[in-house]
């Protein structure tokens, strides 16, 4: 027995060391991935070009996402990010309820516009009860009132050359010796026509709180949260980001994150 | 075993894509294990549904930390945090640096690093499904027939007594775990992985339905991650135990000693 014994815990004490030393030793020497212009982690990356076409190009690219019923709203809207911005347009706007606020609308398009909230409300509007799926990995359910983007975008007239829409928004997110940075975030067409993107003017029933966007944030139905952009200022066609920001294409995506979010 | 006195034949026990499948697995293992430690510490908590619980309870896992005392809820029991759960140099985390890659707080490269070995690890599972189906290896290694179920029981409890005698063909207890790993695991992780996907889901939204939400398939996730990481650890003290040398010459280079008098057909 007392053999047995000892066999056992030889075993689980070589074990562990084993496996403390590998992990130890490879963990450390695995963190120059974090470097964005790291070879390797550049190479990793296109991983998600291939969920993209399998998403795209094997499933089907006009799915809905999951809708929800009202007894599933069981919580408030869990806000993320910035959830009171203190930039002085912002706060301006805030003060009078929005009544000033117009939504630019710009780049490549027949026809630029300037929306306010009233004229938003009078457009084709669409309730969908969804779940919000966060980066970090929680889920939360609300109901979500808007105008399609779709809507918006042929009113404006998209032209043919653009491929991307830009939203720019009021908050910023980062203050650093550079300056400061305001969110922003891209999408393409494909996602900006699919019936379930809005820009969002109300959520559960009320108009849309200022933690979770007001007064106007979008939703990208089958992507992380970080894609749906809040306290929105403009949109902008363009037909490549490169020159925006770090140059992939939104605030989170300059750091690490990848530009489609759909998993 | 090797026995010097006895020497039994060499034979071919594993194909070159099993050999080639299995260390590919192996490296997927451990980059989607810690890569994936990373990803759950940006949040570190487990739910049961589609969403997760912020003002109503539904949480299965929580680990962290409060005030500087570790904690950790399992299925509503409080415990105070054992070892290295909670805190990592001073820092709230779930897991600790050792045991995430990269060792920092990094959502964004774990995810890099997670997603990328996911593909390569489906990609290998269908090369290895492709390749033993081709050789008919499925229903010769792995099938559970008549003998195997009768002889599971002595089997196990030969194991457990640390007697793991192994010959060229699987024994019970090896057909029965290798079957579960590459048939319920392996799938399993990849549809759990899927069903957090939002773009996955709005194509397939019976997926994580029948897994009990989105968040269910996340606590899934997390549990059949356990499971292999017990397989794993298992796996390698019976490699210990079975003679090591004729394991490991076997999985690397195909060729594995038998017992004199073992071999007929092989």
């Amino acid at each position: 027995m007392s053999d047995r014994l000892l066999t056992r815990r030889a075993l689980l004490r070589a074990g562990m060391t084993a496996a403390s030393a590998s992990l130890l030793g490879g963990c450390k020497v695995l963190d120059g991935l974090s470097a964005p212009d790291n070879t390797i982690r550049r190479f990793m990356e296109r991983a998600n070009d291939l969920t993209m076409a399998m998403q795209r190009g094997v499933l089907n690219r006009d799915a809905l996402a999951t809708e929800y019923s009202a007894a599933d709203i069981r919580q408030p809207q869990r806000p993320n990010g910035v959830t009171n911005p203190q930039d002085d347009a912002y706060l301006a706007l805030k003060s009078t309820d929005f009544a000033d606020y117009r939504l630019e609308v710009g780049g490549m398009v027949h026809q630029p516009l300037s929306l306010s909230l009233a004229q938003m409300r009078t457009m084709p509007v669409r309730r969908q009860i969804t779940r919000h799926d966060c980066v970090e990995g929680w889920s939360c359910i609300a109901d979500w009132t808007g105008v399609p983007l779709a809507y918006v975008l042929s009113v404006a007239g998209v032209r043919s050359e653009a491929r991307y829409v830009l939203f720019h928004c009021f908050d910023t997110i980062e203050r650093s010796l550079s300056g400061t940075v305001r969110y922003y975030e891209t999408i393409d067409l494909v996602d900006a026509r699919h019936p379930q993107t809005i820009l969002a003017w109300g959520m559960n029933g009320a108009a849309l709180p200022v933690p979770n966007g007001a007064p106007l944030r979008v939703r990208v139905e089958r992507q992380l949260g970080y894609k749906m952009a809040k306290y929105i200022r403009a949109i902008e066609l363009v037909d490549d980001f490169s020159a925006v920001g770090r140059g992939r294409g939104g605030y989170w995506e300059d750091r690490g994150y990848e530009w489609y979010a759909g998993i | 075993m090797d026995m010097p006195d006895s020497p039994g034949p060499l034979v071919r026990r594993h194909t070159c894509i099993t050999r080639i499948t299995h260390w590919t697995w192996a490296a997927c293992l451990f980059f989607l294990l810690l890569s994936g430690l990373q990803i759950f510490n940006a949040h570190p908590v487990l739910y049961w549904g589609d969403q997760s619980g912020f003002e109503f309870d539904n949480a299965v896992l929580r680990i962290g930390a409060e005030d500087d005392r570790r904690f950790v809820v399992l299925f509503g029991m409080r415990a105070r945090g054992f070892g290295v759960l909670g805190t990592s140099d001073g820092a709230a985390r779930a897991f600790p640096q050792w045991a995430t890659i990269p060792s920092g707080v990094d959502l964004a490269t774990g995810r890099v690093i997670h997603f990328f070995f996911a593909w390569v690890f489906v990609a290998t599972l269908l090369i290895w499904l492709a390749g033993a189906l081709v050789a008919g290896r499925l229903r010769r290694d792995l099938l559970m027939r008549r003998e195997h179920w009768a002889g599971l029981r002595s089997d196990l409890a030969a194991h457990l007594r640390f007697r793991c005698r192994h010959s060229a063909r699987y024994g019970p207890l090896q057909r029965l775990s290798y079957g579960l790993v590459l048939f319920v695991l392996f799938p399993l992780m990849v549809l759990t992985g899927l069903a957090m996907s939002p773009g996955a889901n709005a194509a397939l939204p019976w997926l994580p339905e029948v897994l009990g939400g989105r968040q269910s398939a996340r606590t899934l996730h997390f549990m059949v991650a356990a499971a292999l990481t017990g397989f794993f650890i298992v796996h390698v003290a019976m490699v210990l135990l079975a003679g090591p040398l004729n394991e490991m010459r076997a999985i690397l280079t195909g060729w594995y000693r038998a017992d004199v008098g073992e071999v007929d057909d092989v």
